[in-house]
């Protein structure tokens, strides 16, 4: 089997996709890590559920601050140009379909672009936190994920056995071996990992895929 | 008209058992009326209903709470058996193996919860302030969360019919106050306090600092003085 694309990777490829100005709120996870790797001269405002648009990077080490804080707990620096606001209007951004584009982490998406990612059901409970707002009320919801769970089940399935998180909301999924669109006519494979075949892409993945015209090795 | 209280135990003397109580903070320190709730905790009431975001993380996790610090949060009311009910978005540990003490409660039938997206979560209680019994939203619609709930189609989307939420009690922190009850918070510290003072029968704000008028710029107000009952600091 050839080689699987590191989380870092699968970010790099996901940051192609943020436009200038486009209005941004990443996930946890490898979501998390897409900021890092935006192409230069665009200019991203990040917003975060915790209150935040327009944050920067993490605080340094002894300069942390509790009341500057992004959805994952993690601290931020202050930085010029941040704006702050309370719950509902973080909210209001979300829902009222202000934020361009979200990236999530997925348990399952379905052949639909239904996604699951906030519970699974051998628990028996969860978090469903903001994605179900992030899901319903982004312009575009993008996955970041790993192709297959641990045990090398398809999580690209033909319909989500664990509770929807959102129906179709995802437009595009992006794995460490493959970049598969959402279309009304199925799921199109757009481009692959260097050396995995389209055919072995398939094999990982539970509903038919459908190989784009212009069909692709994945480019940074 | 004095809002201002000299101790914490005072200001919560009177949230009886049973009361409905909001309890500000994203899921750190950072928006946490830390004192309240161990004032809260001193006091004792019980079979409290808890409308929060989440149900105990920071004290567990260390969840946005500075090194080196222990947080006090809704699960110290949890551990100390005074919470009947949660509502909440985010109520367990991310890590099933490492779990906070109210997901050990509710595993054991000893506590309900309510589980709600946050986004809906904080709508309901901006509602509950606002004046408006219910709306329709997007958010959980085609999910197990709509059960039971009125679902409604606009322009081809479906939409839940979600109820307002208030309560008897809030519990919130702030930055500064000024002697009148006007509010300012830091940095990401607004998130769920700023909308609890609203829509709750009595706020009350912890906050660092007590000014006199006139020392916090009417520009720079967050919460004008109508929606807080009484302010307490350290």
């Amino acid at each position: 089997m050839p080689d699987r694309l590191p989380r870092e990777v699968i970010a790099m490829r996901v940051a192609k996709e943020l436009k200038d100005g486009n209005v941004v709120n990443l996930g946890l996870g490898i979501p998390s890590l897409c900021s890092q790797y935006v192409p230069e001269g665009r200019t991203i405002l990040y917003h975060s559920e915790s209150g935040v648009l327009n944050y920067g990077p993490m605080a340094k080490e002894g300069e942390e601050d509790d009341d500057l804080i992004n959805a994952s707990g993690q601290f931020l620096q202050p930085t010029a140009g941040m704006s702050f606001f309370h719950s509902a209007d973080a909210f209001a951004m979300i829902r009222g379909g202000h934020i361009d584009v979200t990236v999530l982490g997925a348990l399952q998406v379905s052949e639909r672009g239904d996604l699951s990612n906030w519970m699974l059901p051998t628990r028996g409970i969860g978090n469903v936190g903001g994605a179900m707002d992030l899901a319903a009320g982004a312009k575009r919801v993008i996955v970041a994920m790993e192709h297959t769970g641990r045990n090398g089940d398809p999580k690209i399935v033909s319909e989500c056995t664990f509770p929807l998180t959102g129906p179709r909301c995802v437009s595009l999924i992006v794995t460490d071996i493959a970049v598969i669109s959402v279309e009304q006519e199925g799921l199109i494979l757009r481009e692959t990992a260097p050396g995995w075949e389209p055919r072995e892409i398939q094999n990982e993945t539970e509903p038919k895929l459908i190989l784009a015209d212009d069909l692709r090795e994945i480019a940074l | 008209m004095e809002k201002i209280y000299t101790s914490f135990n005072e200001s919560v003397s009177d949230i009886f058992d049973g009361a409905v109580v909001m309890v500000s903070g994203f899921g750190g320190t950072g928006g946490t009326a830390q004192n309240l709730l161990l004032a809260l905790r001193n006091h004792g009431a019980k079979d409290l209903t808890i409308i929060s975001n989440t149900a105990g993380l920071a004290s567990l996790l260390g969840f946005g709470t500075l090194p080196g610090q222990t947080a006090i949060d809704v699960g110290s009311l949890i551990d100390n058996d005074q919470v009947g009910k949660v509502i909440a978005s985010y109520p367990v540990s991310p890590s099933p193996s490492k779990i906070n003490s109210f997901e050990s409660y509710f595993r054991k039938g000893k506590i309900e919860l309510e589980l709600v997206p946050q986004g809906t979560l904080v709508e309901r209680i901006r509602a509950g302030g606002a004046g408006i019994p219910a709306f329709f939203t997007p958010t959980g619609a085609g999910t197990q969360l709509s059960e039971g709930k009125e679902v409604r189609e606009f322009d081809g989307r479906q939409y839940l019919l979600e109820h307002a939420l208030k309560s008897d009690f809030a519990l919130v922190k702030g930055y500064k106050a000024d002697t009148l009850g006007n509010l300012t918070y830091r940095g990401t510290s607004q998130n769920f306090g700023a909308v609890m003072v609203r829509s709750t029968g009595v706020s009350i704000v912890e906050v660092d600092q007590i000014v006199n008028v006139g020392e916090i710029d009417s520009h720079l107000v967050h919460t004008p003085a109508l929606f807080v009952d009484r302010i307490v600091t350290l």
